[in-house]
C-alpha cells in the first residue's frame, strides 16, 4: 500500500503546483477583460491549461475571437496524442465507455505523465484519477481565487500584465530541451515577430504553428 | 479589452470547450490504440514550442499591431533567468512583475 501512498502524494504535491499556476492564470484572464464568470469557466470546462492563457491573452491584446479559439485549439492538439497514448490502458485505467467519456476531461500533459509513469495497471489507474481530480480541484480553485484577486487590484500598476508572458516562458522551458524543440521556438518566435505589424491580432500566432514542419523533414 | 462584446467572448469559451473536450475524446475513446503516423506525432509534438515562443514574444514586445520596447522588457529578462534556473512560477511571476512594476514607477 506504501506505492499507493506514493501515487497519491504525487499527485497531490503536483496539484498543489498547479493551483498557483491557476492562481496567475485568473489574476491574468480578468486583467485581460474576461469577467470572474467567463474564467472560471475557462478552467472548469476548457480545463487545458495552456489553451486558457493563450486564447485570454490574444483577447487581451485585442484580437478577435476566431483568433483567439484557433491558437487555442492547437495548443489542445497535443490532448489527442496523450488520449492516444493512454488508450492502450484505458480500460483498466478508465472503465466502461460512460467512465472513460468521463474521464477525457481529465487528459492533460500532467495526467498523462503520471499514469504512463506507473507500469502496473493498478497504479496506473490510480494515478490518473488521483491527478486528474486532484488538478481539476486546485486548478478550479487557483483560478478562482486568482480572478477575484485580479478583480480587485490594478494590474497593470503591479506589472501583473506581465503574468501571460511569464507563465508562458515556464511552460515554454521543458520543450527547448530537444534540438527539434528549440528549432520549433526559434521559428516560430520569428514567424510572430516579423507578422505581428500587418496581420490582424491574434493571427501571427497562428502562422507560428507553420513552424512544427521543422518536424517533417528531420526523419528521427 | 474586450468589455463591448462579452457575449462573443462567452460563445468562444463555449467553442473553446467543446473542442478541447473532443481532441481529449479523440484520442481516448475513438482512435483507441491505432498508431498515427510518427511524422503526424512529432509535428503535433512540437505545437507548444512553436507557439508558447510566439505568445511570449507577442506579450512581451508588441501592442496590438505594434512592436514596442517597454517595462515589460525587464519582466521578460528577468523571467526567462529564472525559469531557466527552474525556479516556481509563482516565483518567476513575482520576480517579473516586481521588475516592471518598478522600472515603471522609475
Amino acid at each position: 500500500m506504501s506505492e499507493t501512498r506514493r501515487v497519491v502524494v504525487s499527485s497531490l504535491t503536483l496539484g498543489g503546483a498547479v493551483g498557483i499556476f491557476a492562481l496567475s492564470f485568473g489574476v491574468a484572464s480578468v486583467s485581460a477583460g474576461a469577467s470572474v464568470w467567463q474564467t472560471c469557466a475557462l478552467s472548469l470546462f476548457v480545463f487545458t491549461g495552456a489553451s486558457q492563457f493563450s486564447a485570454m491573452s490574444v483577447v487581451g491584446a485585442g484580437g478577435s475571437m476566431l483568433a483567439a479559439y484557433g491558437g487555442a485549439v492547437l495548443l489542445a492538439a497535443r490532448n489527442l496524442v496523450y488520449g492516444l497514448a493512454l488508450s492502450s490502458s484505458a480500460k483498466q485505467t478508465a472503465g466502461n465507455l460512460p467512465r472513460r467519456l468521463f474521464a477525457a476531461h481529465f487528459v492533460i500533459d500532467e495526467t498523462t505523465a503520471l499514469a504512463l509513469a506507473e507500469s502496473s495497471p493498478r497504479l496506473r489507474k490510480i494515478a490518473f484519477w488521483t491527478t486528474g481530480i486532484s488538478l481539476f480541484s486546485f486548478w478550479n480553485l487557483g483560478t478562482l481565487i486568482g480572478a477575484m484577486a485580479g478583480s480587485a487590484i490594478d494590474p497593470e500598476k503591479f506589472g501583473l500584465d506581465i503574468a501571460f508572458p511569464a507563465a508562458f516562458i515556464v511552460m515554454l522551458v521543458p520543450h527547448l530541451r530537444s534540438k527539434l524543440g528549440r528549432q520549433a521556438a526559434v521559428l516560430g518566435g520569428a514567424l510572430c515577430l516579423v507578422s505581428v505589424s500587418f496581420l490582424p491580432i491574434g493571427v501571427p500566432i497562428l502562422l507560428a504553428a507553420c513552424a512544427v514542419l521543422v518536424g517533417v523533414r528531420n526523419d528521427q | 479589452m474586450i468589455n463591448d462584446a462579452p457575449t462573443n467572448l462567452w460563445l468562444m469559451i463555449i467553442a473553446l470547450a467543446v473542442s478541447a473536450y473532443l481532441l481529449k475524446m479523440f484520442g481516448l475513446v475513438v482512435l483507441g490504440s491505432r498508431q498515427l503516423p510518427r511524422v503526424f506525432d512529432r509535428c503535433l509534438g512540437l505545437i507548444p514550442a512553436a507557439l508558447l515562443s510566439a505568445l511570449v514574444l507577442k506579450d512581451t514586445f508588441s501592442i496590438g499591431q505594434s512592436l514596442v520596447v517597454d517595462a515589460r522588457v525587464a519582466g521578460f529578462a528577468v523571467a526567462v533567468v529564472a525559469a531557466w534556473r527552474r525556479a516556481p512560477l509563482i516565483v518567476v511571476v513575482v520576480l517579473a512583475a516586481s521588475a516592471t512594476a518598478l522600472l515603471r514607477a522609475i
